[in-house]
């Protein structure tokens, strides 16, 4: 079975879980924004969690289905209309039944930015590293195009669950606060870094599943930290790194392995997800927390 | 060393100097082989620093503490005893020349000096697959990057820059001084595993057939 794409939406991708565990080989981990999501969408298909599915930013695909499919929406909430001779129009959070040769549209979400479309059977697309997940600055995959088929996977052996419809939540439209710790290289900034940290920046729209770029205050260096070059160091998704010209991005899934700015901070990786549904010209502040005890630890330095 | 928060789950550890991350690197995959650091999921070497992530906390602190107690300066034998991977390369790159002036020699004494170096993967990065070589001992091949990038080096363009030579795994700008091209794929999708240089590995050139 086949999902044809009649549109792809502003940006849709194939995500799963990713592959964490090869930055050493210079591969990021890349998967869906918002692991959990899909990982929902999956449970309500009756999929292993693990199986490849759909990230939607702003809605707008449109597949037809050449036999009958089931399939659920989670993360920003949309209307999924399945067009099969009548319209019937589904919400998020639970299995949509698709008959043969319907065509079914997902609509921009009402609030947020990206939903998880999974289908029963997952997505029999090429494995790299033991993920389907499409990295966009590593070139794996590619967004989907118009015209591209989607082969379906076979049954699995688990029934769709009896649930009606699984808990929607709906992503906030004000401003976000999400948790970090400070460092590693917060001791190269001046003590306003803390408080633009805490006041914010507002997410800038070339943001993408690289990073999330934030506009507003700048953030200045130190001193004696004014000229310093920082050697190509690891990075992870959630560190919060500063270029020269001082207005920070937030790295996400499909980040640089490395990099040459210093990171003012690093956002816990529980809070991400809420920085996938972050919106251009929405606010972001960011709230330090303790970090990990280690050796020799600078815990009284600030 | 010096202990840096990177997260919740992770640390960057800040060394003094590339040798002491190989080193440490090595001591830690030793341990990791006895089954000692049970607690790492993922060990990232780069320039100057190691990059350690962990499930929880908790585990970062206990693996923390285990690493802190490492030498990175004791000698392994980890890596001598790995046959180094062989990478043929043809000596016809666009700066071979370029190189040889900058290093007051003629081109044939770079492709020597560039063959009879034994080369370790230092760390990977900018690409994947892409290994930043360093010479076991001094190679006599440092020179500066390019002052302009190229804006498309070729996939399998071996360069050098500073310290370093690699392999451009695939097209990509560039700004590291071309001296051959390399006939094997260093990075292949369809292989399994797709990276033939991973961080601690031994490499040696070869004059390509």
């Amino acid at each position: 079975m086949r999902l044809r794409v009649l549109e792809s939406g502003p940006l849709t991708t194939v995500q799963d879980q990713g592959r964490p565990g090869h930055a050493a080989l210079g591969v990021a981990a890349s998967g869906a924004l918002d692991p959990a999501a899909l990982r929902l969408a999956n449970r309500i298909v009756g999929n292993p969690e693990s199986a490849a599915g759909l990230e939607l930013t702003l809605g707008g695909l449109v597949v037809q289905c050449d036999g009958p499919c089931v399939l659920a929406v989670t993360g920003a909430p949309v209307v999924v209309r399945v067009d099969a001779g009548a319209l019937r129009a589904h919400g998020s959070g639970s299995a949509v039944p698709v008959p043969r040769g319907a065509i079914v549209g997902i609509a921009p979400p009402v609030a947020g930015l990206r939903s998880w479309l999974a289908v029963r059977g997952g997505l029999d697309v090429p494995v790299l590293l033991g993920s389907a997940s499409t990295d966009l600055l590593a070139g794996f995959g590619s967004p989907l195009a118009v015209g591209d088929a989607l082969v379906v996977g076979p049954e699995p052996s688990a029934p769709v669950p009896a649930l009606d419809q699984a808990p929607v939540s709906v992503p906030a439209t004000g401003a976000l606060e999400v948790r970090v710790v400070l460092g590693p290289h917060d001791d190269w900034f001046t003590a306003d870094a803390l408080d633009a940290l805490a006041s914010g920046w507002t997410v800038d729209e070339r943001s993408n599943r690289v990073g999330l770029r934030l506009r507003g205050e700048h953030v200045t260096r130190r001193a004696e930290a004014a000229g310093r070059e920082l050697p190509s160091a690891p990075m992870v998704p959630g560190a919060l790194q500063v270029p020269p010209e001082g207005r920070p991005v937030v790295f996400l899934a499909d980040h640089p392995v490395t990099g040459g700015y210093p990171v003012l901070a690093c956002v816990l990786a529980a809070d991400l997800p809420l920085l996938a549904q972050a919106v251009p010209g929405q606010t972001v502040r960011f709230r330090p927390v303790t970090g990990p005890p280690l050796p020799g630890a600078r815990a009284a330095a600030r | 060393m010096r202990w840096r928060a990177f997260g919740a789950t992770a640390a960057l550890l800040e060394l003094d100097d590339l040798e002491s991350v190989l080193g440490l690197h090595a001591r830690i995959e030793v341990e990791r082989d006895a089954g000692r650091l049970p607690q790492l999921l993922e060990v990232v070497p780069a320039a100057r620093t190691l990059l350690l992530h962990c499930a929880t906390p908790d585990d970062l602190a206990t693996a923390a503490r285990h690493v802190d107690g490492l030498d990175p300066l004791a000698t392994t034998e980890r890596g001598a005893s790995v046959e180094p991977v062989r990478l043929p390369v043809r000596y016809d790159g666009p700066d071979l020349d370029d190189v040889a002036d900058l290093l007051g020699v003629d081109p044939a004494e770079v492709r020597a000096r560039h063959l009879q170096t034994r080369w370790t993967v230092a760390f990977t990065g900018f690409a994947p697959g892409f290994g930043y070589l360093v010479a076991d001992g001094d190679s006599g091949l440092e020179v500066p990057r390019l002052p302009e990038p190229r804006t498309s080096v070729p996939a399998g363009a071996v360069g050098l820059a500073g310290e370093f030579s690699g392999v451009y795994p695939r097209s990509s700008p560039g700004g590291w001084r071309l001296i051959g091209t390399c006939t094997a794929a260093t990075w292949d999708e369809e292989r399994d595993p797709p990276a033939l240089l991973r961080p601690g590995t031994p490499v040696v050139f070869e004059e390509a057939p």
